[in-house]
């Protein structure tokens, strides 16, 4: 019996008379893709189109093509359709698959333009004056109270001021990505870059692993449902907590690492034992309403010393009400994560069709809270995704406070979106735990590359602030004034707060 | 069977509105009045920093009659909104004095609209009953019909102190107003050089709330995040001018957070932050909450700006200067001015005349008043001087027949 309709995605192609028959393209690729018989002999089946052996291949011989088969035309029933019904009547399963969501839905950043000075207002030159990206994430008093200090000035009144808040050079983190769905190389490039750039990486909520211990000062300890790894240590390690509540890849669903990604070093980080599957529960078990949030989000300050304490949420429908809801309950921020952001493992189903777009939640939580004048009580981080600095500048111009990267850091560091996270054989050793495979990633070199990506986008930042006029950030932050839409509907316009371009 | 239409006070946006100025400030710290010529004379020296699309001046201490009367000036494009807003002020005012403005015919000065000033005090009993203070009483009111009564703006509502603008160059329309007739102990003159036509009176500077009135050149570049921070305090941006934001956020920061004169400045032009890292601990402490708490409030982009009150008067630039200012001190008359021939005409031989720095404020106070002061000036009553002096020279007035 034929155990498979479904075609091979790919085709590899070898050019022959280049070949070297080194076998480099065997002993790279992470799903087993070629045996070697005399010449490296490809199974298309195998082939996840991650490029792995094409860019070490020192022949430049190897070619991955799309297998073009082509389907009887249906608008209805696409390929993938088809091969999606014959999968799932083979396996009975619910689809795995990994990174965001890789449907054709409207990016909305792509219709939306910035604006730029010209004669009646001068734009700056960022080479030439300061141009200022420094940012605080956390919650601010509604008014700066003073005192006379005796001698003419001022000082804070007593207990006035800001509180302890997180300070980023730039607007830009790096989202949480757990230790267990990606390898301690990747942690370690994060921490490394962050705490070069001034910025923070997020542990993520798999624990965090000693060898980080040096770079605490720039990262986020996450608390997830499956409070992996979480102790009174953890706590206090970084410099601000994050309640993981939901993610934008997978809103509503919780996680599961599988056991045989559950190693020595992962199972002393998260505290669970060796080999055992980790699963994070959908909901958290201690919180089942808005009250419950607050109780947890005061727990951990009390047990951190009142540190910042961030709430991650996935955009739904009621984003709005639920962002403001997690406001009230003291959250110091709150964490964005639009439809498209990445996973490390999610049911396909529901990463392609639950959740909203980053750019209207971003829209409506920032609308929503300075409505009820409580936009000062926390900050909002965006993400899901953003793709560059272009969708920064516009994320921070509908209203965000900074933005944070998963998916882009990823790619700095090697990453080609084949999204097979979620099959544990990375060819590039970053989502697998696999000895052989995360020794590809130097932690020093993948922490100079997120480095450079965060340098670039920050000058290109810079730029886009000198071309609007204004050298500080919290000048663009939340001036919608400042972006027009091109080709969006009027309701969407409206939700924007934006103007259609030519008003 | 179209009417024609009535100009709303939100005629000019949703377009913000692009322009270059001049402006002037004279402020006589020891609180000696004197006559508003001087403002018009300053203000003609610049007259090519406009373009006849608007000018205005803003007088304090000219109406020592009516020291505690909200004094508002008023302008109607009809009937009426006349009769409107005239229903508004009865239901929440009693009225001590209703009159037209005091004009003279102009050349160049056309299409006024219906100009009137009253003297008010607020219905003890309502004020009580609103359980606001009687200045957010009054930001009510004018919030109110600037909003809700097309044809009708305020343009200005202070205690002893009023602003006189409309579509002119600035020496016709302090000449069409009489402006030579009034005595103040500080002025603040603006001429427009708008890039669109509005054509609407109201859309002139200086802009004003309460006491506040501003005339600034420049463009506040970060004008949409700075309105939409005071949507969240309850003022509505209707205008969308840069003055108007700039006026209100000096009133958000000044009267209703109570910061010093000197950290609102700083507040809205605020040292960078490798000068703050320069700075000791304790002054550290108290910029980086300013500026992250009042980030939104940033005034960024090139501007100068001139803040009158009644006590004083500062100048502002925005934090990499990128608009003249120039100040001038000649004993106790402090006077700032985008050109310095302005600061020349009015005052011969001062004593120091410098360009104040990017984001330092340039500060006048009035010997003896308190300030904020809203609400507790005393000036000693006495007539509205009618010296005229001689002003003539610097534009033509038409002999009325
Ligand atoms: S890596 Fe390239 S050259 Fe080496 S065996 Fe594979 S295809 Fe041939
Ligand atoms: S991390 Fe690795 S497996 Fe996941 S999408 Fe990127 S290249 Fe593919």
């Amino acid at each position: 019996m034929l155990t498979s309709f479904i075609q091979p995605e790919f085709k590899v192609e070898i050019d022959r008379d280049k070949c070297i028959k080194c076998g480099r393209c065997v002993q790279q690729c992470g799903w087993g893709v070629y045996s070697f018989a005399e010449r490296p002999i490809p199974d298309d089946s195998k082939c996840r189109a991650c490029h792995r052996c094409v860019t070490y291949c020192p022949a430049h011989c190897i070619t991955i093509k799309r297998n073009e088969l082509v389907f009887r035309d249906s608008e209805n029933w696409s390929p993938a359709l088809r091969k999606a019904v014959w999968r799932q009547s083979e396996s009975g399963g619910v689809m795995l698959t990994s990174m965001g969501n890789d449907k054709p839905y409207q990016r909305i950043f792509d219709y939306l333009v910035l604006d730029a000075c010209q004669v009646t207002n001068p734009s700056i030159d960022p080479l030439r004056e300061p141009m200022e990206l420094k940012t605080f994430i956390g919650r601010k008093p509604d008014s700066v109270e003073v005192e006379s200090d005796g001698e003419g000035g001022y000082r804070l009144a007593p207990g006035a001021g800001m509180e302890n808040n997180i300070e980023l050079a730039t607007p830009i983190m790096f989202g949480g990505m757990s230790y267990g769905s990606v390898s301690l190389n990747v942690h370690k490039s994060l921490a490394m870059a962050a705490s070069r750039l001034g910025i923070t990486m997020n542990t993520g909520e798999g624990g965090l692993h000693a060898d980080l211990y040096p770079y605490t000062d720039n990262v986020i300890v996450q608390c997830a449902s499956g409070r992996f790894g979480v102790d009174a240590d953890y706590l206090n390690r970084g410099v601000a907590i994050e309640i993981k509540v939901g993610q934008g890849a997978k809103p509503g669903i919780g996680g599961h690492l599988p056991g045989e990604k559950i190693n020595k070093e992962v199972s002393t980080t998260r505290m669970i034992p060796q080999g055992t599957d980790a699963i994070s529960p959908a909901p958290h078990h201690d919180i089942y309403s808005i009250e419950d949030l607050r109780q947890l989000i005061y727990s951990l300050k009390e047990a951190s010393g009142y540190k910042p304490v961030g709430v991650k949420i996935a955009c739904v429908h009621n984003v709005a009400a639920i962002a403001s809801g997690v406001v009230r309950a003291g959250a110091d921020y709150v964490y964005l994560d639009g439809f498209k952001g990445g996973t490390g493992a999610a049911p396909q189903i529901i990463r392609d069709h639950v959740g909203i777009p980053i750019e209207i939640a971003i829209a409506v939580v920032d609308q929503r809270l300075r409505d009820e004048g409580i936009r000062n009580q926390a900050s909002i981080i965006a993400a899901g995704s953003i793709r560059s600095s272009a969708d920064m500048a516009k994320a921070i111009a509908l209203g965000a406070d900074a933005v944070a990267i998963g998916s882009a850091a990823l790619i700095a560091l090697g990453c080609h979106v084949c999204q097979s996270c979620h099959t544990g054989c990375c060819s590039w050793g970053i989502t697998t735990q696999k000895p052989e495979l995360t020794r590809r990633l130097d932690p020093e070199w993948g922490a100079e590359r997120l480095t450079n990506l965060v340098h670039a986008w920050s000058h290109e930042l810079q730029e886009i602030l000198g071309a609007l006029g204004v050298n500080a950030v919290e000048s663009l932050r939340g001036s919608r004034e400042r972006l027009r839409a091109i080709g969006l509907d009027a309701s969407t316009c409206e939700i924007l707060g934006v103007k259609p371009a030519g008003m | 069977m179209t009417t024609p239409m009535r100009p709303a006070y939100s005629q000019e946006s949703p377009f913000k509105i692009h322009g270059g100025c001049g402006l002037v400030g004279i402020c006589d710290e020891s609180g000696t009045r004197f006559s508003g010529s001087v403002a018009i004379e300053a203000m003609a020296v610049q007259h090519d920093r406009g373009n006849g699309l608007g000018g205005g001046f803003a007088g304090y201490g000219i109406y020592p009659e009516f020291p505690d009367h909200f004094a508002f000036h008023m302008m109607y494009h009809d009937l009426q909104a006349k009769e409107e807003a005239e229903k508004l002020f009865d239901e929440y005012f009693q009225v001590d004095l209703a009159e037209p403005m005091p004009t003279r015919p102009v050349k160049g000065i056309t299409d006024a609209p219906l100009l009137w000033r009253y003297f008010l005090q607020p219905y003890p009993a309502k004020l009580e009953l609103s359980e606001l203070t009687p200045e957010d009483y009054v930001v009510h009111v004018v919030m109110l019909i600037n909003s809700t009564i097309d044809g009708a703006f305020v343009a200005s509502s202070g205690k002893n102190m009023g602003a006189f603008k409309g579509v002119g160059y600035p020496e016709q329309i302090g000449h069409y107003f009489l402006l030579e007739e009034y005595e103040g102990h500080t002025w603040v003159g603006h001429n427009r050089f708008p890039t669109n036509t509005p054509g609407w009176w109201g859309g002139a500077h200086p802009f004003t709330l309460l006491d506040w009135s501003i005339v600034h050149n420049g463009e506040i570049s970060s004008y949409g995040i700075n309105s939409r921070y005071l949507e969240q305090f309850g003022y509505k941006c209707t205008l969308g001018t840069d003055t108007e934001v700039a006026a209100y956020l000096f009133d958000l920061l000044l009267r209703r957070h109570k910061l010093p004169l000197a950290l609102a400045c700083k507040a809205l032009a605020s040292p960078l932050w490798e000068e703050i890292d320069r700075m000791g601990p304790e002054e550290a402490a108290l910029m980086t909450s300013l500026r992250a708490v009042y980030g939104p409030a940033l005034l960024n982009g090139p501007f100068a700006i001139v803040l009158g009150f009644n006590g004083g008067m500062v100048a502002l630039n925005d934090r990499i200067k990128l608009r003249p200012l120039v100040a001038a001190r000649k004993g106790s008359v402090l006077c700032v001015a985008s050109e310095e021939s302005a600061i020349r005409q009015i005052i011969s031989a001062p004593d120091a005349v410098w360009a104040p720095k990017a984001g330092e404020p340039v500060i006048a106070r009035i010997k003896g008043m308190d300030w904020p002061i809203h609400g507790d000036l005393h000036l000693a009553p006495s007539e509205i001087s009618c010296a005229v002096t001689g002003v003539e020279a610097s534009c033509e007035i038409v002999e009325v027949a």
